[in-house]
Order: structure tokens, then C-alpha cells, then sequence
């Protein structure tokens, strides 16, 4: 029974004959890797769509409008999706020293049955059948079996903090709790629907009109919040301190920050709909809300940042850490953008732009992967028992590619996004349009092209990414024969 | 894991005397830059509620002091926006077609709001400047299916040409193949013939052969020469300008089935005044009449 695992020195075990259930986060991990892949590969290629039409192939399964969901739905449910599980049930059983409640059947099914819905929903996409609600695409039968496995999970997440061993909850499993809870009721709420035929893919919502706009971006935003915001924090809460050795900044910072990001995030969705059929109280209602989650956003930057004083050299030594530095940092910038654009006033610039793209991907490049890869990098040597990563020089390579390819993502879709909103608003003396809609798309070309070559290079990082984990969890050690290395065991 | 408090020795902070899996945490104060800024923006919300429709009742709504209303906003906008162009749209709407041409000012301004309906509406087809594409005939040439007159423009544009709208330019190629009026053979030296015409034909006798097909089935419409005629739409095959393709094959395809492009009626789509200024533009764009 491993005791203390190399990379966390202050960790301590558990009873030994409650061995943590290891084997299943294992599996997410090796899935949110080859996930990663897939996401950024179709992110690539629906780019260079944009850029170069001739690459729709003329086929229908081929089409930019069938492949941007595959895109979405890969990086956040199935990349974004996969880390989370994983991660919690890592964190979870370690926090509250206590294995997965259940055992390992109910884990192994929550993992298939996840990689499951991921493979369903695709195929949903790439053949057509969709709800049209973004974010929330698949077809009743896949929320249907969603719904399940996510159920067994909620199941097992509460199960093992109530058989908890510590006598209070990791701040970590507050967040990993709100994901779980509040993304259930997302899913419910927004996908109920009514199916045409027991035998059939389609049906019909149970919202119509501006009702079934406002659910839908209820669901969108706290899609955003709870999944991609309040359960990444949780991998925050535990990665950063764990890697820095330092304790976390300010508990009562913690504790307020949760609370009021829990409460405030919920209302935030109308700002999806300025200037829509949506009643303006209810625009105001949104847009008020997001101005007020700026700081319950911030929290969490200021706790991941902070925890790092008096720890600051180990960015230098440990590039894993990095990641999850830079990570935090983007964001606090998504966080102080999302506020801005959510005002009316600079949404009538923003809205239906590229900058919107830009900030969606300032957070999930920047925050969400960034974060993942700096936890990817700190558990798989832990997860496979390895004295420490197979290169950390490949580490730094891929920070570097990675944020290079990020700034040119975002600036990028900040300049076409101004540009195209100012081209969309702009009347000649004569008082007609100064630009036709085609010549806003022409304009936006070279700026699709740089994307691109962003996307290329986080791509690129992500590979040297892949061939550097499957090389540590192989035990080699880069510079060293492997036949030696792999003899390299943490101390029992 | 008992609580046990202590303190940390670098930030000199207590810890809360929690611990997880290593992980400490201490009871560091929140910041308060932190703090004030949320009140902050709690006041400008509140501010911002009373200012602007925030609260909802069960059949109306708090409007705000400031009577903001979208609806009426963008209403008043438009309203305000037509009204600096109506004295230039008016006279546009008064004038006759050859008015606007003969007067520099007026053509200036129909021209410039003639550019931007014709890149919204028209250009997805016809491209950007009017040079067409395959199907789509080009608009800056002097080479006109239906006439290249001012009149003779916007009638097409007001109704189009082969819709629904009775008013529509019509006319019907048969489709001498699909519909068994001519056989292949006789296909081929129609084919050859009408190849001919912009002298490309490679078999004199086949040709010859053609044209006497020609003769009873195309004259009609084509003329004698194939020179086209313009009250049906029908193009001129001499000069070497094709909609569909001038080679064998889309010649071919051409007799067996016929084309029949069509192009929808815009009046009803656009007003009266803008579908002049489209007229003016299209006729300057280099091969009016």
C-alpha cells in the first residue's frame, strides 16, 4: 500500500485494507488525453473551415455545422467532462480519506457509461440528429442515458464524502458537489422534450419561443459556471496547493468566494439574449448579476495565485505548476471580460462577433486546459507510480506552444470581433450601411487564418503533451535508458 | 485529523487547523480591495435596477426612472434614421429612371445605396461588382440576356425572372433530351452547329447536318443566326459568352435539359425607391444601354 506517493511529501495513506480505487482515474485520465486530442484536432480543422470553405468536402457529415458541435461537446464534455470525473474521484477519495463509495463497480460504469454518451452524441451530430440547443445538442435518447450515469455518479460522490474519514469537506469537494448537482438540474430542465416516436431520434422541447431561448441560455451560461468554471475550481483547490506545498491563501476568502459564485452565477444567463425578445427586465436581471460575479470570480483567482507565496521558485522547477499558474491567470481575465461584455451597452458591440469566440476560448484554452494539463502532469506519475515525468524540458515546450498558440487565438477574435461589430454598425453619410455582410466575412478572413495557426499550435503542444505522459506512465525518464529507468519506484 | 491551529511561517498567518491529504489552509482575512470592490458593484446593480425595467410583477414590470423600453428605442431609432434619408429617398422615389441618370447628385446617391442593396441582396449570386458565375450571368458586361436599358433592368429586378410572380419574365427551353424531342445523334450536331457559331466547330458536315435541326427547333427563339432574342430571354450563341459552359459537354447538357435559371421577383422585398437606386447601379456597372 503506498503511503505517501513521491509527489505530495506532506500526503499521508489510509487504512490499508481500504485501498483507494486508483484504477478507474487512471482510465479518465488516459481519456481526457486522447479526448484532448480529438477536440483540438476538430477545433483545428473547423477553423481552417472557416478560413478555407473547400475543406466542408462538399459532404454533408463534413459540414462546418455539424462538426462545430463534435468540436464543443469534445473539449467540454468529453475533455472537460472526463478531467472532472477523474479528478474528483482522485480528490475525493484523498481528501476525505475514504475509497469511492461503492466500490469499483459503480466508478467503472460511470466511466464507460460517460465515454458512452461522449460516442453517441457524436455520432448523433455527424448524422444530423440534433436538438439544436447549444451545448445541449444530443437527441432525447442521449440525455435520457446522461441522466443515468450521472445520477451513479452524484451517487458516488456523496456516498464517499459522507463515509469520509476527515471531519470536515475539503473546499475542493464544495465545488466538485456544486458541479455535480447544479449540472444535473441543468441537463434536466433544459432537455425536457417530448419524443415524436418511441423508435425515432427527434422530439420536441417542452419550451417554445423566448421561454425556450431564456432555458436554454439558463442552461448555456451555468453550463459555463458550474461546469467549466466551479468544477475546474475544484481541480484548482487541490492541484495548486498540493503541487505548491503551500496552504491555501485565505479559507474565509474560500468560503465566501463559493457561496457567493453558487448564488450569483444562476441568474447571470440572460445576458446570452440583449437585445432579443426577452422582456429588459430580464436582460437587466442578467446583465446585473454578471456585473456582481466579477469578484466571487476573482476569489478564486486571488486563492490559486496567493497560495503560491513563499513558492514561487518551484515555478521555475516545476512546469507542471506552471500551468496551472498561467491557467488561473487567464482565468481572472475571462472573468473580468465575461462582466464587461455582459453589459448592454458593450454587448450591442460584442454580441454575435468573433470576440465572443475569443473570450469562450480565452477560458477554455487558457483556464480549462491549462488547468487540466497542469493536474494531468502531477497525477500521472503519481497514478503510475513513477519517481517524477519522463521530460520536463517537453513541459516547458508545450507551456510555450500552448500560450503562444493561446495569444493568437485571442487577439486574433478580439480584432475581428471589434472590427466586424464596428464594420456591422457603420453608416456613411448618406446613411446606409458603409458595409455589406460579405464584406465583414472578407474582412474577417486573415484573422480566421491566425486562429487557425493558434489552434495549430495548441494542438501541437497537446501532442508533445501526450508522447510526454505515455512515456512517464511507460517509466522512462528522458536522457536515461529506459531498461534502467523503468526500475525507478516510489519509496513504500 | 485533529484541529490543530498554527501558525504559518511565511505568510505569518494562522492555519484554520484543517488539514486534507497534506493540504492546509489558512485563515488569511479577504482582501479587502476584494471586498469593497463587490460592494461595489452590488451598488451599481442596485443603482442600475432602480434606474432601468428590473422588477417583475405578475402582468406588468418595474420600467425604471429612466422609461427605458427596447422596443420603443430601436423604433425611434429607425424612425429617426429614415427620417435623415427621406429627403434624398423621396426625391429618388419621384424621380423617373433617366431623372436619377441625368442628375449627377441623385445619381451619387443612388448609386452608393444601390452598391450596398446589390452586396446584401444581390451579390450572393450575381458577386460582388456583378461578375457572375456559373449560372448567374455576369452584370458589368454589355452582353444582356433580358436588356441592358434602365427599364428593361429594373423590370427584371422588380419581378424576376421565372417565379411565381405572374408579372415575372417568362420564357421555357424545352428539354429537347429528357423529353425525347430530338435524339442523341441530332443532339450532337446541334451541338456541333451552335459550336460553330463562335467557330470552334471540328466537324464542317456535322455541323451542317446541325443546323438544319437548328432550323426547325431553335430559330425560333435564338433567331437565324443565333443571335438570341431579348423579349424571351433567349441567349446570343455567337459571341462566345456562355452562362452555363461553352464547351461540348455543357452544350450538350444544355439542349438535353435545358436551364431555365430563375431569379426572384424583389418588389415587396425592397421598396420601390431602393429597387431604382439598384437599377442605376447595375446599369453603371459597365454594360448599360
Amino acid at each position: 500500500m503506498q503511503k505517501a506517493s513521491p509527489a505530495s511529501p506532506m500526503g499521508y495513506g489510509m487504512d490499508a485494507e481500504q485501498p483507494y480505487i486508483e484504477d478507474v482515474v487512471r482510465a479518465f485520465v488516459a481519456a481526457t488525453v486522447f479526448w484532448a486530442v480529438v477536440a483540438f484536432l476538430a477545433g483545428v480543422y473547423i477553423a481552417l473551415q472557416l478560413a478555407f470553405p473547400a475543406l466542408n468536402l462538399g459532404l454533408e457529415w463534413t459540414t462546418f455545422g455539424r462538426l462545430r458541435p463534435v468540436h464543443t461537446s469534445a473539449a467540454i464534455f468529453a475533455f472537460g467532462g472526463n478531467a472532472l470525473i477523474g479528478t474528483s474521484f482522485y480528490v475525493v477519495q484523498r481528501t476525505c480519506r475514504a475509497a469511492l463509495w461503492g466500490g469499483p463497480v459503480p466508478a467503472w460504469f460511470v466511466f464507460w457509461g460517460y465515454q458512452l454518451f461522449i460516442v453517441l452524441a457524436a455520432l448523433g451530430y455527424v448524422m444530423g440528429y440534433t436538438q439544436s440547443k447549444e451545448y445541449a445538442e444530443p437527441e432525447w435518447y442521449v440525455d435520457l442515458w446522461l441522466t443515468l450515469v450521472w445520477v451513479v455518479y452524484f451517487m458516488i460522490f456523496i456516498g464517499t464524502l459522507i463515509k469520509r474519514e476527515e471531519p470536515h469537506i475539503y473546499v475542493a469537494n464544495w465545488f466538485y458537489l456544486a458541479f455535480i448537482i447544479t449540472v444535473a438540474m441543468l441537463h434536466i430542465v433544459n432537455n425536457l422534450s417530448l419524443p415524436v416516436s418511441i423508435f425515432g431520434a427527434k422530439s420536441y422541447s417542452a419550451f417554445a419561443g423566448v421561454q425556450d431561448a431564456l432555458t436554454q441560455w439558463w442552461y448555456g451560461h451555468n453550463a459555463v459556471g458550474f461546469f467549466l468554471t466551479a468544477g475546474f475550481l475544484a481541480i484548482m483547490y487541490y492541484f495548486i496547493p498540493k503541487a505548491a506545498g503551500r496552504p491555501i491563501y485565505s479559507y474565509r476568502l474560500s468560503i465566501i468566494h463559493f457561496w457567493s459564485l453558487i448564488f450569483l452565477y444562476i441568474w447571470a444567463g440572460p445576458h446570452h439574449l440583449h437585445y432579443t425578445a426577452l422582456p429588459d427586465w430580464a436582460q437587466t436581471l442578467g446583465m446585473a448579476f454578471s456585473v456582481m460575479l466579477w469578484m466571487p470570480s476573482w476569489g478564486g483567482m486571488i486563492n490559486g495565485i496567493m497560495t503560491l507565496s513563499g513558492a514561487w521558485d518551484k515555478l521555475r522547477t516545476d512546469p507542471g505548476l506552471r500551468f496551472s499558474v498561467t491557467a488561473v491567470g487567464f482565468y481572472g481575465m475571462a472573468t473580468f471580460e465575461g462582466p464587461v461584455m455582459s453589459i448592454r451597452q458593450v454587448n450591442a458591440l460584442s454580441h454575435y462577433t468573433d470576440w465572443t469566440v475569443g473570450h469562450v476560448h480565452s477560458g477554455a484554452l487558457g483556464w480549462n486546459a491549462f488547468v487540466t494539463f497542469g493536474a494531468l502532469y502531477y497525477l500521472v506519475p503519481v497514478l503510475w507510480k513513477r519517481a517524477g515525468l519522463y521530460s520536463t524540458r517537453l513541459v516547458a515546450w508545450h507551456f510555450w506552444l500552448g500560450t503562444l498558440g493561446i495569444v493568437l487565438y485571442i487577439t486574433a477574435m478580439w480584432v475581428s470581433g471589434i472590427m466586424q461589430g464596428l464594420m456591422w454598425r457603420a453608416y456613411d453619410e448618406y446613411g446606409f450601411l458603409q458595409y455589406s455582410f460579405v464584406e465583414t466575412v472578407a474582412a474577417m478572413r486573415p484573422f480566421y487564418m491566425i486562429r487557425a495557426l493558434g489552434g495549430i499550435l495548441f494542438l501541437g503542444g497537446a501532442l508533445l503533451m501526450v508522447y510526454n505522459l505515455w512515456r512517464t506512465a511507460q517509466g522512462h525518464v528522458a536522457g536515461q535508458p529506459a531498461a534502467r529507468a523503468a526500475t525507478v519506484q516510489p519509496a513504500e | 485529523m485533529p484541529t490543530k491551529i498554527e501558525k504559518d511561517e511565511i505568510s505569518g498567518q494562522q492555519t484554520t487547523g484543517h488539514e486534507w491529504d497534506g493540504i492546509k489552509e489558512l485563515d488569511t482575512p479577504m482582501p479587502k480591495w476584494w471586498l469593497y470592490t463587490f460592494y461595489a458593484t452590488i451598488l451599481f446593480s442596485a443603482v442600475y435596477f432602480v434606474l432601468f425595467p428590473s422588477v417583475p410583477f405578475v402582468n406588468s414590470y418595474f420600467g425604471g426612472i429612466l422609461g427605458y423600453n427596447q422596443r420603443e428605442d430601436v423604433a425611434r431609432r429607425m424612425e429617426e434614421a429614415a427620417a435623415e434619408q427621406a429627403p434624398f429617398m423621396q426625391r429618388v422615389a419621384a424621380a423617373t429612371l433617366e431623372e436619377i441618370r441625368g442628375n449627377p447628385e441623385l445619381l451619387t446617391y443612388a448609386q452608393i445605396g444601390g452598391r450596398i442593396a446589390f452586396n446584401n441582396n444581390c451579390a450572393p449570386c450575381h458577386q460582388v461588382g456583378g461578375a457572375g458565375a456559373r449560372g448567374y450571368p455576369n452584370l458589368a458586361d454589355d452582353d444582356w440576356l433580358w436588356g441592358g436599358r434602365l427599364e428593361d433592368i429594373h423590370k427584371t429586378i422588380q419581378y424576376g425572372i421565372r417565379n411565381s410572380d405572374e408579372r415575372s419574365r417568362q420564357s421555357a427551353m424545352p428539354r429537347y433530351g429528357a423529353d425525347r424531342i430530338l435524339d442523341q445523334k441530332q443532339i450532337g450536331e446541334v451541338a456541333e452547329y451552335v459550336l460553330s457559331l463562335s467557330g470552334r466547330a471540328e466537324d464542317a458536315e456535322r455541323a451542317a447536318r446541325g443546323a438544319q435541326v437548328f432550323a426547325e427547333q431553335c430559330v425560333a427563339c435564338h433567331g437565324e443566326r443565333g443571335e438570341g432574342n431579348r423579349e424571351l430571354g433567349a441567349p446570343d450563341l455567337t459571341n462566345a459568352i456562355w452562362l452555363y459552359g461553352g464547351d461540348r459537354r455543357s452544350i450538350v447538357e444544355t439542349i438535353y435539359n435545358a436551364r431555365n435559371g430563375a431569379m426572384p421577383a424583389w418588389e415587396g422585398r425592397l421598396d420601390a425607391a431602393t429597387i431604382k437606386m439598384l437599377s442605376v447601379y447595375v446599369h453603371a456597372l459597365g454594360g448599360g444601354e
